[in-house]
């Protein structure tokens, strides 16, 4: 309850929501406009006569009949065969997530029970190879993936989207694993566990929170990577954000830019869904990250 | 915990690192003391109805033998670094002589591609970083003043920006700006410029990309700064207020201090982020008058036919540089507060 010297004056009030408004609208009108105009035609959503088309949908009206239209959703996932790029998508980012998981928590586990100097040094190397950026070690991979015949795989890319996660995995459940109160293992290990059985037996039960969250790190990192998954993988084995990013070249040609504005939505969606559900996770780690370590 | 108990549970993790993150780091600087090997030409005599002619022609069998028996290319020193695409030293000088003034020099300097990347890697660095903080830390400050039940929807709709995808994320503004998209022809309307395109001009595609920059990020610090406000001790708040603080006071003095460490933190990722941004200009379309240092390398990797391994390690190279001078100072403070709190 709060008391009265914390009460705001009106006035400030109002100026501060007015804001938060301002801030919310530009964050979700993006967002609702795309999906709405994603159902019209390109006629209405880049209108050339009065950008309110794309609200009224005429030329919708017009060339199919109705105020709604699935045509764009129809040629980028079946014409344009965008549902192959999503079946990509899902192989890499489970593995990704999985693999780096297994690493990680391994990892982050030693770190954090290590207690030793070059544990430290460890970290600090680590947010070192956080602060390069992507484009600069996959220009360093490409011959060497050239030669020996590594380019354009799915396993190659998983492998080195791994290695790049491992930074921020580490550091990330390596301030969880320092929440998890010391004595649990040891005292396991008193009672006659070697190290690896106390791990096994004693962390991995409680250590599921901390997992969860930075396992949805790794899920939006790999599933948001352009960099990689465009230089890395062939054509066949390409990925939803390279696609859409290929659809920008040839769908502007072609007239059928609504492939690509319904090709964002599609892979926007599963992003929504996921925050929907795994919001309070998504806070708590970004936070136990900034706040603990 | 044992060395040896240590050693393998870290093993597997600092193996993926070593092989693809510090392995990538040699291999992108061998890269750059190498080049490309020179088509082999062959003198061939033409002859036509007009008489004959000597041509040179590649030898493609032999060029592609040559690239096959080495395909690193040829030991070139320091030759990429210095040439036009790079560094650059020839053109600087002869800039630094022919031009009349520091600002005609700068001008002509930022002709390079490299120094024009590098001018607009670290404006957007050093403009949307402090901006990210500004505004995150407002937008925490309102939500945390929300009603209870309004803050989980505002904080959902809140991360949107950050969670999408940031070629999704530029292109779904790119298209809004678009002269045919809303933004786009209302901007129009309200200017009375029916030929007003966000696109056309390097002055307003610079500022749409930091702006892209700015909503993009803005999430994270509000998040992080949300969570700080939530430890803000009551005690230290209250007396404040006995002292006859005002909100203000309460705010500078109180609040201010308590996020430090977090506004590092947040500078910290943010300057790391930010100097690597690439994905917006290929959503905004925007390298005809913005190109970013990874821009640059992308571009010399991502045509299928001619790679230039060589430039794009060059280019590499001089950008890891880059992020570690930024960095410096930030990771001393990490490190320094790091040993206090462990040791």
């Amino acid at each position: 309850m709060p008391s009265l010297a914390q009460r705001r004056s009106p006035v400030l009030n109002m100026i501060i929501w007015g804001f938060v408004l301002v801030w919310i609208i530009a964050a979700s009108f993006p967002f609702f406009w795309t999906l709405w105009g994603s159902f019209k035609v390109q006629g209405d959503f880049f209108s050339k006569a009065d950008w309110t088309n794309a609200i009224t949908g005429v030329r919708t009206q017009v060339e199919t009949g109705g105020a709604f239209t699935g045509s764009g959703y129809f040629g980028a996932w079946i014409t344009k065969s965008f549902w192959l790029a999503a079946i990509n998508t899902g192989i890499i980012v489970f593995s990704v997530v999985i693999i780096s998981l297994t690493l990680g928590t391994l990892g982050g586990y030693a770190l954090a029970r290590s207690g030793k100097r070059y544990a430290f040094y460890l970290l600090m190397l680590a947010l070192v190879f956080r602060a390069m950026p992507h484009i600069t070690l996959v220009s360093g991979y490409l011959l060497p993936f050239f030669e020996w015949n590594l380019w354009g795989h799915i396993p190659t890319a998983i492998i080195v989207m791994v290695a790049i996660n491992q930074p921020f995995t580490l550091w990330m459940l390596h301030s969880f694993f320092l929440n998890i109160p010391k004595d649990l293992d040891e005292s396991a290990m008193v009672d006659g566990c070697t190290r690896f059985q106390a791990f096994r037996h004693v962390i991995i039960p409680v250590m599921w929170p901390g997992v969860v969250t930075t396992g949805l790190f790794s899920f939006l990192l790999a599933y948001n990577d352009f960099t990689v998954t465009a230089t890395l993988l062939s054509q066949a084995n390409q990925t939803m954000v390279p696609k859409i990013a290929s659809f920008l070249g040839t769908t502007q040609t072609e007239g059928n830019v609504m492939f690509a504005v319904a090709a964002v939505v599609s892979a926007t969606a599963p992003l929504f869904i996921l925050i929907l559900f795994f919001q309070r996770q998504i806070v708590s780690g970004l936070t136990a990250g900034a706040v603990k370590g | 915990m044992k060395n040896r108990t240590f050693f393998w549970f870290i093993l597997p993790s600092l193996i993926t690192m070593l092989l693809f993150i510090a392995l990538p780091i040699v291999s992108v600087v061998v890269q750059s003391l190498h080049i490309e090997h020179e088509a082999v030409l062959n003198e061939v005599e033409n002859c036509g109805p007009f008489g004959c002619k000597k041509e040179l022609v590649i030898d493609v069998e032999e060029t592609k033998k040559l690239k096959l028996e080495n395909p690193l290319g040829k030991f070139n020193g320091f030759g990429t670094y210095t040439n036009r695409n790079h560094l650059a030293f020839k053109e600087i000088q002869q800039a630094w002589i022919e031009s009349e003034g520091f600002i005609s020099f700068i001008s002509m300097s930022l002709n390079l591609p490299f120094y024009r990347a590098l001018a607009f890697t670290l404006t957007y660095t050093f403009i949307v970083t402090p901006f990210v903080l500004f505004f995150g830390f407002l937008i925490a400050l309102g939500v945390n003043s929300l009603p209870k039940v309004m803050k989980g929807p505002t904080i959902f709709i809140s991360l949107l920006p950050m969670i999408v995808t940031p070629l999704i994320g530029s292109l779904i503004l790119f298209w809004m700006i678009d002269a045919q998209g809303i933004i786009g022809s209302i901007l129009q309307e309200i200017f009375d410029d029916p030929n007003l395109s966000l696109k056309a001009s390097p002055l307003l595609t610079w500022i749409m990309l930091m702006v892209y920059g700015v909503w993009h990020s803005s999430p994270f610090a509000f998040i992080v700064f949300y969570a700080g406000l939530q430890t803000v001790p009551s005690d230290t708040i209250e007396a404040a207020m006995i002292d006859g603080a005002s909100r203000w006071e309460r705010t500078k003095y109180v609040v201010l201090p308590h996020l430090m460490p977090l506004t590092i933190f947040i500078l910290l990722i943010q300057l790391m982020d930010n100097f690597r941004v690439f994905e917006p200009i290929v959503g905004f379309s925007a390298q005809a008058n913005a190109t970013s240092l990874s821009w640059i390398i992308y571009n010399d990797i991502s045509n299928n036919e001619d790679q230039f391994f060589g430039s794009a390690g060059a280019t590499s190279v001089l950008t890891i540089i880059g992020v570690s001078v930024l960095l410096i100072p930030v990771l001393i403070r990490t490190w320094r507060e790091f040993n206090r709190k462990v040791v």
